[in-house]
C-alpha cells in the first residue's frame, strides 16, 4: 500500500460549529502536498487534525493503514513533526531548541548533539548554536524551527505557513532551500500556504480548501484548467496569480 | 557596604534592645521561618499542579473555579484562622488529631492562605503563554508531562513571583497564627504574634525591634529570589 495517509468523510467541529469537511483525500508516501485556500478556510485545522491534535467529530484519518483512533497518541506524534507559522522556540539556546524533540524521545546526548549539528548546518544556523532563541531574527528563528523538525527524521512533516512570518527576501531564500531539501529527501510533507507560487514550486499536488471544505486536489495545472466549481475558480482568479505560469516559470 | 545598610541597622537595633532574651528571639525567628517555609512549600505542591490544571484544562465550571481561587487569593487570615480553629478544635471534625495550638496548626492555616495565591498566580502565568506552545510541544513528540514541564520552564520567572507572593502572604500574617497557634511562648510564638503581644504590653521598642527583624528576613528572602529571577531574565 502506497498511501501514507487516507482520509474519509472527515468532519472537524469546534464547539457546535463545523469547521472542516474532507470527503476523501489520499496522500502517497514521499509526496509533497500544498494546501491552499483563503484565510480562515480550514487549512490549519486540516494540519491539526492530521497531527491528531484535533479529534474528528466523525469520519476517519488513516495513517499507514491504521485509523488514528487506534494509534497510541504519543507513538503517532513521534512519527511526525509539526512546524507552525511562528517559530515558537523555547527560551533556550539554538542547539537545545533543535535537539528538543530528540530529548523528548530519550535519544542520548552525543547522538542528539551530532544530529542537531547536522541539521543546524543544513539550515545554515550552525554559527548561532550557542545563541538564545530570543536573540534571533525572524528568518533565523524559522530556520531553527525547520531544523528542529527535520532533526527528528519524521515520516510525516506538517508545516503551517512556515514562511509567513519572515520578510520577502528571507522568504525567497528559505523557500529555495526547503524546496531543494524536500526534493532531495522525498519525505511525505503537507504544508499550508496561501501563496500559489509557493504551492506550485514546492508541492507535487495542491489541495484547495474553501469555506471549511476540501474542494479539489490535483496538480496545479489541472486545477487551473478544470476548477471543480465557481468558488475554486474565483479563489484562483482573486489571487490574480496563475499557478501554471508560476510552475512553468520555475521550470 | 551601602546595600547592606538596610540589613545591618535594624538587626543591630534589634540585638541591642532585645539582648537579654536572645534565645527567645532566635526561637521565635526560627519557628517563623520554619512554619512559613513549610506552608509555602506545601502550597507550591498543591498550587502548582492545580493552577496548571486550571490554566490548561478545558472543562465545564473552569471559570467558576478560577473565580473561587482568585477570591481565595484575598482570603482574610482571621477568617482562615477561625475556620481552621473550628476544624482542629477538640470538639471539631479533626479535633482527634490534637493539632490545635501546635506549629502544625499554624502551618495548616498558612497553607490555606498561601495555596490560592500560588494557584491563582500559576494559572495566570501559564495562561499568559502562547496557547500554540502546547500544540507545538506535542507536535514535537512531547508526552503530556514533558509538555507541562516545558511550560513551567517557560513560565519560570512568573512562577517564582508566585512563590514569592505565597511566602510573603504567610510570613507577614498574624490573625490565623494567633488563633490556631495561641501565641504560646517557646511553642507557637512566631514573629508576628510576638509583635502583637509586645504592643499590647506597651513594649513598643521591643515590638519595633521584632518588626525590624521581620522586615529584614522578608527583605533577604525576597532579595535572594529576585536575584534568581533577574539572573533568569538576563540569560
Amino acid at each position: 500500500m502506497n498511501e501514507l495517509i487516507s482520509i474519509r468523510n472527515l468532519l472537524i467541529k469546534r464547539g457546535s460549529r463545523d469547521v472542516l469537511r474532507v470527503g476523501a483525500l489520499d496522500i502517497p508516501r514521499g509526496e509533497t502536498l500544498a494546501v491552499v485556500g483563503p484565510n480562515g478556510a480550514g487549512k490549519s485545522t486540516l494540519l491539526l487534525a492530521l497531527a491528531h491534535l484535533l479529534k474528528p467529530a466523525s469520519g476517519e484519518v488513516q495513517y499507514a493503514g491504521k485509523n488514528l483512533r487506534e494509534w497510541d497518541d504519543l507513538e503517532y506524534r513521534r512519527k511526525i513533526a509539526f512546524v507552525f507559522q511562528d517559530p515558537l522556540l523555547m527560551d533556550m539556546t539554538v542547539e537545545d531548541n533543535v535537539a528538543l524533540g530528540l530529548k523528548f524521545r530519550g535519544v542520548d546526548k552525543t547522538e542528539s548533539r551530532t544530529r542537531a549539528e547536522t541539521w543546524m548546518k543544513a539550515m545554515g544556523v550552525e554559527q548561532l548554536a550557542k545563541r538564545r532563541a530570543g536573540q534571533l531574527s525572524g528568518g533565523e528563528a524559522q530556520r531553527v524551527s525547520l531544523a528542529r523538525a527535520f532533526v527528528l527524521d519524521p515520516e510525516l512533516l506538517l508545516m503551517d505557513e512556515p514562511f509567513s512570518a519572515v520578510d520577502p527576501q528571507t522568504r525567497g531564500q528559505l523557500m529555495k532551500d526547503l524546496s531543494e531539501l524536500l526534493a532531495h529527501e522525498h519525505r511525505t510533507t503537507i504544508f499550508v500556504t496561501h501563496n500559489l507560487k509557493e504551492a506550485a514550486q514546492m508541492g507535487d499536488r495542491m489541495a484547495v480548501v474553501i469555506g471549511g471544505e476540501l474542494k479539489q486536489v490535483g496538480a496545479p495545472k489541472h486545477i487551473k484548467g478544470n476548477p471543480v466549481d465557481g468558488s475554486v475558480n474565483e479563489f484562483l482568479r482573486e489571487l490574480q496569480i496563475d499557478p501554471v505560469a508560476s510552475l512553468q516559470g520555475l521550470q | 557596604m551601602c546595600t547592606c545598610l538596610p540589613v545591618y541597622v535594624p538587626l543591630c537595633t534589634c540585638l541591642l534592645v532585645y539582648c537579654p532574651t536572645m534565645t527567645d528571639i532566635l526561637e521565635i525567628t526560627l519557628l517563623s521561618l520554619q512554619v512559613s517555609t513549610i506552608a509555602t512549600l506545601v502550597s507550591l505542591l498543591i498550587g502548582l499542579p492545580f493552577g496548571t490544571w486550571l490554566a490548561l484544562g478545558n472543562f465545564r465550571g473552569r471559570s467558576f473555579i478560577l473565580s473561587v481561587v482568585n477570591t481565595g487569593m484575598a482570603l482574610p487570615p482571621v477568617v482562615v484562622g477561625l475556620v481552621v480553629a473550628m476544624t482542629l478544635w477538640r470538639s471539631g471534625p479533626l479535633g482527634g488529631l490534637k493539632l490545635i495550638y501546635t506549629p502544625w496548626a499554624i502551618i495548616i492555616a498558612q497553607t490555606v492562605i498561601s495555596a490560592p495565591v500560588v494557584m491563582g498566580l500559576t494559572a495566570a502565568a501559564l495562561a499568559a503563554l502562547d496557547p500554540r506552545l502546547q500544540q507545538q510541544l506535542l507536535g514535537l513528540g512531547a508526552s503530556r508531562l514533558q509538555m507541562i514541564w516545558m511550560l513551567w520552564r517557560e513560565a519560570r520567572l512568573p512562577l517564582l513571583a508566585a512563590l514569592m507572593a505565597g511566602f510573603g502572604s504567610v510570613i507577614s500574617e498574624v490573625g490565623a497564627s494567633m488563633m490556631v497557634g495561641g501565641n504560646i511562648r517557646g511553642q507557637t510564638r512566631v514573629l508576628t504574634t510576638a509583635i502583637v503581644l509586645e504592643t499590647s504590653k506597651g513594649e513598643f521598642e521591643r515590638a519595633l525591634a521584632l518588626s525590624a527583624l521581620l522586615l529584614v528576613i522578608t527583605y533577604l528572602i525576597n532579595l535572594a529570589l529576585t536575584w534568581i529571577q533577574q539572573k533568569g531574565q538576563r540569560r
